[in-house]
C-alpha cells in the first residue's frame, strides 16, 4: 500500500509539468486552431526566467579582504552580491535564496508579453493555413528559442536550488497514518503539485468565471459563430495565447529545482506533452489535465523494480504505448469532442 | 423488382428517429427523385444507401445483392456512383487527372500497385477519359487545375467522373443546391441529355420542385422520416399529403 | 528511355550528370584561397549528400504525394544501420547483404507501423508514428542493447564471427574487395584539388536509381492515386477506391528508403547508434522535403543537399574565419559584425536553420523549387507581353518541374 502512495506522489510532478504543458497547448489549439510545437520552448524560456533572475540576484563585485588569507597567503577576495549591499545582508540573502519562487512574478509578465508578440507578430498569420504549416513554423520557433537559450546560457544544465527551507524531505507517511520512514517525499515537489493544482485552478475559474472566458469558451466551440455577435474574437485571443505562455512559463520556473534547466528541456517535455493532449483528447481542457496526471503517475508505476522484471523496458515506452492503445480504441481521446482534427 | 430495393430501413440517432420503416424501390432505367422538406431524412436514407451510414434494422439491396455493411468504393465497385451537393473531386489535380481517376478504378478494381506504369502510355483509357470530357464539353479544359473551374464546370466534372465509370445508378444529392436559375437549366438538360444518352438509372434527391418535375418519372415524397406517398409526378402534384407536409395545411 | 517520356528522359540525364560531376562541381574555390572553406567536394560530405537525398526523396513519396506527415521515419533509418552492422558482424565487411537486409527489415517494420498508424489520419497519424519512433529508440537504449549495444553503439569487434571474411578480406565496408573509403582518383589541377571516392560514387549509383524508381512511381497510375488521397479522400472512396492499401504501399516505400539511407550510412561508417532513431532526427528529414519543396521530384533532393551543406560549412565558420573576413574593416565594426555574426555559425549554425526554416514556411510555402519556379517565370514574364497571359487558363503545374 504504502508503495503504491509513493509511486502516485513520484508520478505528481511530472504529471504537473506534463499537465500544465498540455493545459498551454489545448488552450491554444482550442481557440485559435493552432498546432504549437513551440509551447516546450515556452516552458524552458519560464525555466530561463528563474536562472535569469537567480544570475541577476547573485551579480557581484569583488571586495578583498585583508583579514583574510587564501592558501597562498594572499589577501581573500571575497563576491558581494550587490543586492546584499543594496537591500542588507539578511533580505539579499533571502532574495537569492527565494529566487526560484520569485521567478514566478518576474515570469509572468515576461512570458505574457513575449506570447503577445508572438502570436501578432507569427502565430496569427497561420490560423487560415494547413496544420502541417502550423506545425513545421513553430518548430522551427522552437528551434530558434532553444539555440538562443543555448548561445546566452550555453549547453549545461544549470542548478537552480529551492529556498532552503524547501530544500529536503519529508515523511509524508506518518502525516497519513503509515509507520515513520515508510513514505518519504521531497519538499519541493509537493509544492510544485500544489502549485500546479493552484494555476489548473485558476485557469479553470477563469474560463468558468469571467465574461471574458465565457467568450472564449463560445469560441472554442464555435468560432465563426461568436465573430458574428459582434465581438472581437481576435484580441481575446491574443491575450489566451498570452496566458497560455504564461502557464507554460511558470511551470517551467517552478520546475527548475526538480530538474536543473538545460536548453532541450523544452523539445523533450513537448514530445510527452503532444501525446498527452491527443490522449486526453484534442481540445478538451479537462482532458489534457487528467491525462498528464495519469500518465506520469502510470510512468511512475512503470519504472518500479517488480514491473520492470516483469515487462522489461516498459518504463520507457509506457506512455507511447498507452497513446497507441487509446488513439486506436478511442480516436477522440480521453475526453475529445466529436470531429476535431478528424478529416 | 427494382434495382435498388430499400426494405424496412430503420435509422436512429440517439432518441431523433431520422428514418422509420422506409421502403422504396427505385425501376432500372427509371428517373426517381425522393423530395421532402429539411430533415425529413433524405440525406440520411442516400448516406445509408452508399455505405456511410448503416441502418439500424432493414435491408437495401442493389442488383440482387446487400450493400449493407460494405464500404463505400466496394459499393461504388458493385455500380453505385454518387454526385454530391457541393461537388467532390481532386481539386489540385487537372480535370483530365480526375476524369482518369475513375477509368483506372473501372479497369484495375479498389486497389493495384501500378507503380511501374506510366499514365501517359495508358493510350485507352486516356482515350476513354477524353472522350468522356469531349461528351460534357470540357474537352479543352482538360489541362486546368480543377481547383480553379466554375462551380458549374466542377459540377460538371464530377458527373463526368461518376458518368465515366458507366454506374449501373447514380446518386445525386441536390445537384443544383444553391445554383442561379440558368445553372439550374442547364444542369437539368445535362442530366436530361445523360439520360436520354446512356439509360442510366437515377436517383435524384432535392427540394427544388421544378427539378424534380422536369426530371424525374417517379417520385417519392418522404417527411420526418417515412415515405408518404409514392406516385408519378402528374399525381404527386396537388396530393393533399404532400401539401401538407410541404406547407403545414390543416385539413 | 526506361518507359520515360523525353522530357523526364532529359530530366534524369541532367540529375545523373549532376550526380556524378559532384566532386568537381562542389569544388569551385582552389585550394588555400579564402574560400576554400566554402568547398563541399569532400567525401565524408558528398556521401551525407547523396544518402540524406535517398532518404527524403523516400519520405516525399509519402509526405509529398499523400500528405500523410509521418514523424517516425527516423525508425527506419536506424533500424537499417542496425542491420547492416548486424551482417558485418555475421557474415563479414561485404556491403551488399547488409543493404539487402535493411531494405527487408525495415519494410517489415513499416509494414507493421504503417498497418496500426495509417487508422488515422492528420495530427493523430503523425503522434501515432512519432509514438511508435520514440518507443524503438528508448527500446533500443534500454532492453534491447543485446542487439543495439545501447549507448556506445553497435560496432565490429574482432571477436565477431564473421564467416565469410577470408584471409584477405579488407577489414573496412566494400564491395566485393572495392573499398568504400578509398580514393581512386585524386587529381589536382592548377590550385584546385578534386577527390573521386569509392564510397560517394557507390552512394550515388543506388541515389540515381532511388531517383530513377520515385520518377516511374510520380508519373504512375499509382502515384496519381497517392496525390488523389492528398487532395479528396472522400471522392476517392466514392471512386471505388480503397485508399488504406494506397496509403501503405507508399509507407511501406518510403519506410524502405529510409532502411536503404540508414543501410548506406553504416556502409559508409561501420558504426549504428540509436541517436539515429531519435525524433529530431524524423524531424530532420521533413524540413529536408519541406525545404525543398514537398511533392516536388528535386525539392527534397535539394532540402537535404542544402541542410547538410548548413550543417557542415556553417558550423565549421569559427572566429579566426571570421576575423579574416572581415579585417579589412575598422576596428569597432569589424568586432560588431562578428559578434553579431556569431548568433548564426560556428556552434549556433542551427539558429540560422530554425530562422531559415521559419522564413521559408511562412514566405514559400512550396520550398526551394517554387523559389526557383517564381524566379524563372518573373524572367519569363517579361519576354511575354502581360496582356494576354490573363486571358490564357492557368495550366495545372507539372509535377516535378
Amino acid at each position: 500500500m504504502d508503495a503504491i502512495i509513493l509511486q502516485v506522489l513520484n508520478g505528481l510532478d511530472k504529471g504537473s509539468a506534463y499537465a500544465l504543458i498540455a493545459l498551454g497547448l489545448t488552450l491554444i489549439f482550442g481557440t485559435l486552431g493552432v498546432v504549437n510545437f513551440a509551447h516546450g520552448a515556452l516552458f524552458m524560456l519560464g525555466a530561463f526566467c528563474a536562472v535569469t533572475l537567480q544570475r541577476l540576484f547573485t551579480l557581484s563585485y569583488t571586495v578583498i579582504d585583508e583579514t583574510q588569507t587564501d592558501f597562498l597567503g594572499n589577501p581573500k577576495k571575497v563576491q558581494i552580491p550587490y543586492v546584499e549591499s543594496w537591500f542588507g545582508e539578511d533580505f539579499g540573502h533571502w532574495l537569492i535564496d527565494w529566487s526560484v519562487p520569485l521567478a514566478v512574478l518576474f515570469a509572468i509578465p515576461v512570458m505574457i508579453l513575449l506570447g503577445f508578440i508572438l502570436e501578432r507578430g507569427l502565430i496569427k498569420h497561420f490560423y487560415k493555413r494547413p496544420h502541417a504549416d502550423q506545425i513545421l513554423v513553430t518548430f522551427g520557433l522552437a528551434i530558434v528559442l532553444q539555440e538562443l537559450i543555448k548561445y546566452f546560457f550555453g549547453a549545461n544544465p544549470i542548478p537552480t536550488p529551492a529556498p532552503e527551507v524547501f530544500q529536503g524531505s519529508f515523511d509524508f507517511g506518518v502525516l497519513i497514518g503509515f509507520p515513520p520512514n515508510a513514505i518519504i517525499y521531497p519538499y519541493w515537489r509537493m509544492i510544485y503539485f500544489v502549485f500546479s493544482l493552484l494555476i489548473i485552478a485558476m485557469v479553470f475559474g477563469f474560463l468558468q468565471f469571467t465574461t471574458f472566458g465565457m467568450v472564449v469558451r463560445a469560441g472554442m466551440a464555435d468560432r465563426e459563430t461568436v465573430g458574428l455577435l459582434g465581438i472581437n474574437i481576435d484580441r481575446k485571443f491574443t491575450i489566451m495565447f498570452g496566458i497560455a505562455a504564461a502557464v507554460a512559463g511558470v511551470a517551467g520556473v517552478m520546475y527548475t529545482p526538480i530538474n536543473s534547466p538545460n536548453y532541450h528541456m523544452g523539445m523533450d517535455f513537448l514530445v510527452l506533452s503532444f501525446v498527452v493532449v491527443v490522449v486526453g483528447g484534442m481540445g478538451s481542457l479537462p482532458g489534457a489535465v487528467l491525462a498528464g496526471f495519469l500518465l506520469g503517475i502510470l510512468e511512475a508505476f512503470a519504472s518500479m523494480n517488480w514491473i520492470k522484471d516483469i515487462i522489461p523496458g516498459i518504463d520507457q515506452i509506457i506512455i507511447y504505448l498507452i497513446a497507441i492503445v487509446i488513439l486506436l480504441t478511442r480516436p477522440r481521446g480521453l475526453m475529445g469532442r466529436k470531429g476535431v482534427m478528424e478529416e | 423488382m427494382g434495382i435498388l430495393e430499400v426494405k424496412g430501413v430503420n435509422k436512429r440517432f440517439g432518441g431523433l428517429q431520422a428514418l422509420g420503416d422506409v421502403n422504396l424501390s427505385v425501376a432500372e432505367q427509371s428517373v426517381h427523385a425522393i423530395i421532402g422538406p429539411n430533415g425529413a431524412g433524405k440525406s440520411t436514407l442516400l448516406n445509408c444507401l452508399v455505405g456511410k451510414l448503416i441502418p439500424d434494422t432493414g435491408s437495401v439491396m442493389f442488383d440482387g445483392q446487400s450493400v449493407l455493411g460494405r464500404k463505400p468504393h466496394e459499393i461504388n465497385q458493385m455500380g453505385i456512383s454518387r454526385v454530391f451537393q457541393t461537388p467532390e473531386i481532386f481539386a489540385d489535380l487537372s480535370v483530365l487527372e480526375n476524369v482518369l481517376i475513375p477509368c483506372f478504378a473501372r479497369r484495375d478494381g479498389a486497389f493495384r500497385m501500378h507503380a511501374f506504369e506510366t499514365v501517359a502510355n495508358e493510350g485507352e483509357i486516356n482515350d476513354q477519359a477524353e472522350q468522356m470530357l469531349a461528351d460534357v464539353n470540357m474537352l479543352e479544359k482538360r489541362n486546368m487545375l480543377a481547383a480553379s473551374l466554375s462551380r458549374g464546370d466542377k459540377r460538371r466534372l464530377e458527373m463526368a467522373m461518376c458518368l465515366v465509370q458507366q454506374p449501373k445508378l447514380l446518386l445525386l444529392d441536390e445537384p443544383t443546391a444553391g445554383m442561379a436559375r440558368a445553372d439550374t437549366n442547364n444542369t437539368i438538360d445535362l442530366l436530361k441529355q445523360i439520360h436520354a444518352d446512356r439509360d442510366i438509372t437515377m436517383c435524384i434527391i432535392e427540394h427544388d420542385m421544378h427539378v424534380v418535375f422536369s426530371l424525374a418519372q417517379r417520385i417519392t415524397v418522404l417527411a420526418q422520416g417515412t415515405p408518404l406517398v409514392e406516385d408519378t409526378p402528374e399525381n404527386i402534384k396537388g396530393h393533399p399529403k404532400v401539401r401538407e407536409a410541404y406547407l403545414g395545411e390543416a385539413h | 528511355m526506361l518507359g520515360l517520356s523525353k522530357k523526364d528522359t532529359r530530366f534524369l540525364l541532367i540529375v545523373i550528370a549532376l550526380t556524378l560531376l559532384t566532386p568537381i562541381l562542389l569544388q569551385p574555390f582552389p585550394e588555400g584561397s579564402g574560400l576554400a572553406q566554402f568547398n563541399a567536394g569532400y567525401p565524408d560530405l558528398m556521401q551525407r549528400f547523396a544518402i540524406f537525398g535517398i532518404f527524403a526523396i523516400g519520405f516525399n513519396i509519402l509526405f509529398g504525394l499523400t500528405g500523410y506527415l509521418s514523424f517516425g521515419h527516423a525508425a527506419f533509418l536506424g533500424v537499417g544501420s542496425y542491420s547492416v552492422v548486424w551482417m558485418y558482424k555475421l557474415l563479414s565487411y561485404n556491403i551488399l547483404p547488409g543493404l539487402i537486409l535493411a531494405v527487408i527489415v525495415s519494410g517489415i517494420f513499416a509494414l507493421a507501423i504503417g498497418y496500426i498508424s495509417l487508422r488515422r489520419t492528420g495530427i493523430y497519424f503523425s503522434i501515432l508514428t512519432l509514438a511508435f519512433a520514440q518507443m524503438s529508440f528508448n527500446l533500443a537504449y534500454s532492453v534491447l542493447t543485446p542487439l543495439t549495444n545501447g549507448e556506445t553503439g553497435l560496432q565490429v569487434y574482432t571477436d565477431d564471427p564473421q564467416i565469410l571474411a577470408g584471409e584477405n578480406s579488407p577489414t573496412s565496408p566494400h564491395l566485393f574487395g572495392i573499398v568504400m573509403r578509398d580514393n581512386f582518383w585524386q587529381p589536382s589541377v592548377g590550385g584546385w584539388e578534386f577527390t573521386f571516392n569509392y564510397g560517394y560514387y557507390f552512394c550515388a549509383i543506388v541515389a540515381i536509381l532511388a531517383f530513377y524508381l520515385s520518377l516511374r512511381i510520380f508519373r504512375s497510375p499509382f502515384g496519381m492515386m497517392l496525390r488523389a488521397i492528398k487532395t479528396n479522400q472522400t471522392r476517392l472512396n466514392y471512386t471505388g477506391l480503397h485508399s488504406r492499401p494506397y496509403t501503405l504501399a507508399a509507407f511501406v516505400i518510403s519506410g524502405m528508403y529510409a532502411g536503404l539511407a540508414g543501410g548506406l550510412l553504416a556502409a559508409m561508417d561501420p558504426l549504428a547508434g540509436a541517436e539515429r532513431m531519435q525524433w529530431t532526427a524524423s524531424g530532420e528529414v521533413v524540413l529536408m522535403t519541406i525545404l525543398g519543396g514537398a511533392g516536388t521530384l528535386m525539392g527534397p533532393v535539394l532540402g537535404a543537399g542544402f541542410i547538410k551543406y548548413f550543417e557542415n560549412i556553417f558550423s565549421k565558420i569559427n572566429d579566426s574565419v571570421l576575423h579574416g573576413w572581415f579585417g579589412w574593416m575598422p576596428d569597432g565594426m569589424e568586432d560588431a559584425i562578428i559578434s553579431v555574426s556569431h548568433f548564426f555559425v560556428g556552434k549556433s549554425w542551427h539558429l540560422t536553420l530554425g530562422l531559415l526554416f521559419m522564413l521559408v514556411v511562412i514566405f514559400l510555402p512550396g520550398g526551394l523549387v517554387e523559389g526557383g519556379q517564381r524566379i524563372a517565370r518573373m524572367f519569363r514574364r517579361k519576354k511575354t507581353s502581360d496582356s494576354d497571359a490573363e486571358h490564357h487558363p492557368k495550366p495545372a503545374p507539372h509535377v516535378g518541374e
